[in-house]
């Protein structure tokens, strides 16, 4: 009887260790906290969208204490984010660099392709999805001066007006700028004439300056040209109204009888194989950082879709998503030979 | 807006730009610019990009005034490499290499030192001037250029050129092609398609121009000096505040050049998209056209420092004008500042000007706080900055052989920037063997992307057609201006030798 204690605490040790030994692999291991200052990849130049909102993200990121170590935001603009992309590759597994991504993701390997360093070609696949943040809209903008109050006035004039000459001003070729001007040329059956600029600034200018007839710059640009009474909404591109302040009274595209719609992705992807710890770590400071209190306001001036979306269902939208580019830009003639 | 009305909004900037955490803000945003001016490659585009989270915590008026400044301090700064070392600083102050350095080798470091920041400061301050009382017609007229009239005014700048290599016609031509053929490396924007690339992704991005310069340019000094023989001793050179005094003394002579740069720079500056860079060369162009010294450019003249600052600087501010009246950036550096005011929780546009008193006005206000504040932080170090042309070659080199290596990878971050850096320093060797002028090329490279898409661009408006470089009032103006003045060498040289005499070089140019 007097080794029972002895024997009730060797049982116990040995269970504890037991079930220790069980439990590591079942819980998802020691967590990811980064050591380092995280690079935050922007596949396009500074200035625009995706730059914009990963140097607004940074500092809320810093504010909220949500990560041991700051976010630096680095631009990798060459070959409208090939660049971006291959460096993501070439960062394979490191957990310290992720990637903020607008829809060349999906356009430029269509319109050009990417060879990796392996020789394959490149997809968003061989990259690491962590979360879908926000879907940027499109808007149709005419001039204010334009006698074009509705759309259906406007697409009166586009299909009475003589083969290309109705300008529209767009970011860069075969991005999302000249797959929804293809998609509209489809619907009605026009032709307009597509006049290329460096960046969504330059493009809401030459609508300003009366250069070109229309433009399909995200609320965020013309927002303050709106407000200044130099340009006109005429409809936009997302499935329902964005339900805030003075965008509400813009109808979808969807309401005036055309079957369009396209909004454009500003998600975060992790380099290739990145350790599954770390992706846990980015989603859910992401998700954090979704529900403060800054994003709500940038969501709102921005008039962002707020769409907050992760694992399996991310990828499946992904695919979806990808497949939907290609289409597009297959009927629009716009993929690489 | 009428007078008085400015005036008081004038006075109100200015106080809100006096108070002491926007003096603090203001300081420190120029020293920093300064530093970032100095290091080449790290430019002001790249200073303000990597500042700009940091503003998020910042009153939207504080932060405004703070990147302001660091771009006013890049602006500043870019001068002093390439006076003493020959690697131009920044993208603008290439130019300011032409003639800064050879003075600097002359032993007269501080002489071209104030030259730059003077004029710099002259450029700015009227610029700041005009920015006061005509900030919105002037962006209303800004807004009618549109491609057409852009390549135009690019047309402009090239014809202010053609004097501009000295020596051998067909050497310019020869290299003023080269320049053109490597800004078509990259991308091609018209058609979504990298080109020329050679199976390298990071030249996709173009061949840099700032990485270029610094190996023609610094490199190629180099290699040259080590030539000659190593000299172990410095350049021997009066250092003081008396150069200060000595170059005021000779600057009512420059006034015509003075003018010309800050009218030029300010206007070219609130075009959009243009930038500073076009209108240093253009003034330095015309200042050689016009001057009666035209002769010793490129070989020390004072005036040939005097005329890429002032207007540097003068499209620098001007670049801010249709930031502030429309929400249009004017240059890449207003580009990121613009992305600034979202996050400072402002709406960029016509609006700013009514609705945002303090911020639009104290942004002002700091423009003449900082500039002031700036030129006088600069001078007081011209003699520091002269005390580096004496530290021995020997030591120096390798110095400026880093300082040139941290500055052509900082742009863009790509180890490949480096080997393109190093082989344009043996280029930039060999064409000085050779007699080639190298301002012709960098030139044509930093302005052949611009004129490429300007052009290509208004084609696609005219459907294919020339013709709206005519049709368009504006185009056709500057169409006119730019045929004048690549014509002007020969008119003059046909005057010069009389009607009765044909010679050889109008013949060419005729035929």
């Amino acid at each position: 009887m007097v080794r029972w204690p002895l024997l009730r605490v060797a049982l116990s040790v040995s269970l504890t260790v037991l079930l220790v030994v069980i439990a590591v692999p079942v819980s998802s291991g020691p967590a990811f906290t980064p050591r380092r200052p995280i690079e935050w990849t922007i596949p396009a130049g500074t200035g625009g969208g995706a730059d914009q909102q990963a140097r607004f993200m940074a500092p809320v990121i810093a504010k909220h204490n949500l990560s041991p170590q700051p976010f630096i935001p680095v631009n990798r603009p060459a070959g409208a984010g090939a660049q971006a992309f291959l460096w993501m590759i070439d960062k394979s597994g490191d957990p310290h660099t992720i990637l903020i991504t607008l829809d060349n993701l999906f356009a430029t390997p269509q319109a050009q392709v990417i060879r990796r360093r392996d020789g394959g070609r490149f997809s968003w696949r061989d990259l690491t999805p962590i979360a879908r943040l926000l879907l940027d809209n499109f808007v149709l903008w005419v001039h204010a001066d334009s006698p074009w109050k509705t759309l259906a006035e406007f697409e009166r004039a586009a299909k009475a007006a003589p083969r290309g000459s109705v300008k529209m001003a767009g970011t860069g070729s075969k991005q999302e700028d000249e797959i929804i001007m293809v998609l509209l040329e489809q619907a009605w059956g026009v032709d307009f004439n597509y006049i290329p600029f460096a960046g969504g600034g330059a493009v809401a200018a030459a609508l300003v300056g009366k250069q070109v007839e229309f433009t399909v710059n995200n609320p965020l640009e013309a927002v303050g040209h709106w407000e200044g009474g130099r340009v006109r909404p005429l409809a936009i591109f997302a499935p329902e109204r964005v339900q805030f302040a003075q965008w509400k009274d813009i109808p979808t595209m969807k309401e005036l009888g055309l079957n369009i719609e396209y909004q454009m992705l500003r998600g975060v992807f992790g380099t290739a194989d990145m350790p599954r710890e770390a992706v846990a770590f980015y989603v859910d400071l992401f998700r954090k950082l979704m529900d403060t209190e800054e994003m709500a306001d940038f969501i709102q001036r921005g008039a962002f879709t707020k769409a907050f979306l992760t694992g399996p269902e991310f990828v499946r939208w992904l695919e979806a998503k990808d497949a939907s580019v290609r289409g597009l830009m297959q009927k629009g003639g716009l993929v690489a030979p | 807006m009428d007078i008085l009305s400015v005036f008081d909004n004038l006075l109100y900037g200015l106080g809100v730009a006096l108070t002491p955490a926007n003096l603090i803000i203001a300081v420190a945003g120029l020293i920093l610019g300064t530093a970032i001016g100095v290091l080449p490659g790290l430019g002001g585009t790249n200073g303000v990009a990597l500042l700009l989270p940091l503003t998020f915590s910042l009153t939207p008026t504080a932060a405004i005034i703070l990147l302001a400044s660091v771009y006013w301090g890049s602006l500043f700064g870019g001068a002093i490499t390439s006076i003493l070392f020959n690697i131009p600083g920044e993208p603008w102050s290439v130019a300011t290499t032409f003639d800064g350095h050879p003075l600097a080798q002359q032993g007269k470091p501080g002489i071209a030192l104030t030259a730059a920041f003077t004029s710099s400061f002259i450029g700015a301050f009227v610029s700041i001037i005009l920015f006061t009382f005509f900030a919105p017609p002037l962006a209303e007229w800004a807004l009618k250029f549109g491609p057409p009239e852009n390549f135009a005014v690019l047309m402009l700048a090239f014809a202010t050129f053609t004097g501009l290599g000295g020596g051998d016609p067909a050497k310019t031509i020869f290299m003023t092609l080269l320049g053109l053929l490597l800004s078509t490396v990259g991308f091609d924007i018209v058609s979504g398609q990298p080109r020329m690339h050679f199976g390298f992704v990071a030249l996709q991005s173009g061949v840099n121009f700032i990485v270029i310069a610094i190996g023609l340019f610094g490199l190629g000094e180099i290699f040259l000096t080590v030539e000659e023989g190593l000299r172990l001793k410095g350049i021997a050179g009066r250092i003081g505040f008396r150069d200060l005094w000595e170059t005021w003394k000779m600057f009512p002579r420059y006034w015509a050049t003075i003018v010309r740069g800050t009218i030029l720079g300010f206007w070219i500056g609130v075009l959009p998209g243009t930038g500073a860079t076009p209108a240093s060369f253009m003034s330095y162009g015309l200042a050689k056209q016009f001057s009666k010294n035209s002769e010793r450019f490129g070989k020390g003249e004072v005036e040939g420092v005097v005329a890429p600052e002032t207007a540097a600087h003068a499209a620098g501010i001007g670049a801010l004008l249709p930031m502030i009246t429309l929400g249009i950036p004017g240059s890449p550096t207003a580009a990121v500042m613009l992305a600034g005011f979202f996050i400072w929780g402002l709406n960029p546009g016509a609006l700013l000007f009514q609705t945002q008193r303090e911020f639009v006005w104290g942004l002002i206000g700091s423009m003449y706080i900082a500039n002031v504040i700036g030129v006088i932080i600069v001078l007081t170090m011209v003699p520091l900055f002269a005390a580096i042309n004496r530290i021995p070659f020997g030591v120096l080199a390798p110095l400026i052989v880093i300082l040139s290596s941290i500055g052509a990878f900082a742009v863009n971050n790509q180890p490949l920037d480096l080997w393109i850096m190093l082989g344009s320093g043996v280029a930039g060797y060999i064409f000085r063997k050779l007699k080639y002028p190298l301002a012709p090329l960098v030139v044509a490279l930093v302005l052949g992307e611009m004129t490429e898409q300007a052009l290509r661009q208004s084609l696609i408006m005219g459907q294919g057609s020339p013709a709206i470089f005519i049709t368009r009032p504006i185009a056709l103006v500057f169409m006119a201006a730019s045929a004048f003045l690549f014509l002007l060498p020969a008119i003059r040289s046909y005057r010069r030798r009389g009607p009765g005499v044909p010679h050889q070089a109008t013949a060419e140019l005729e035929g």
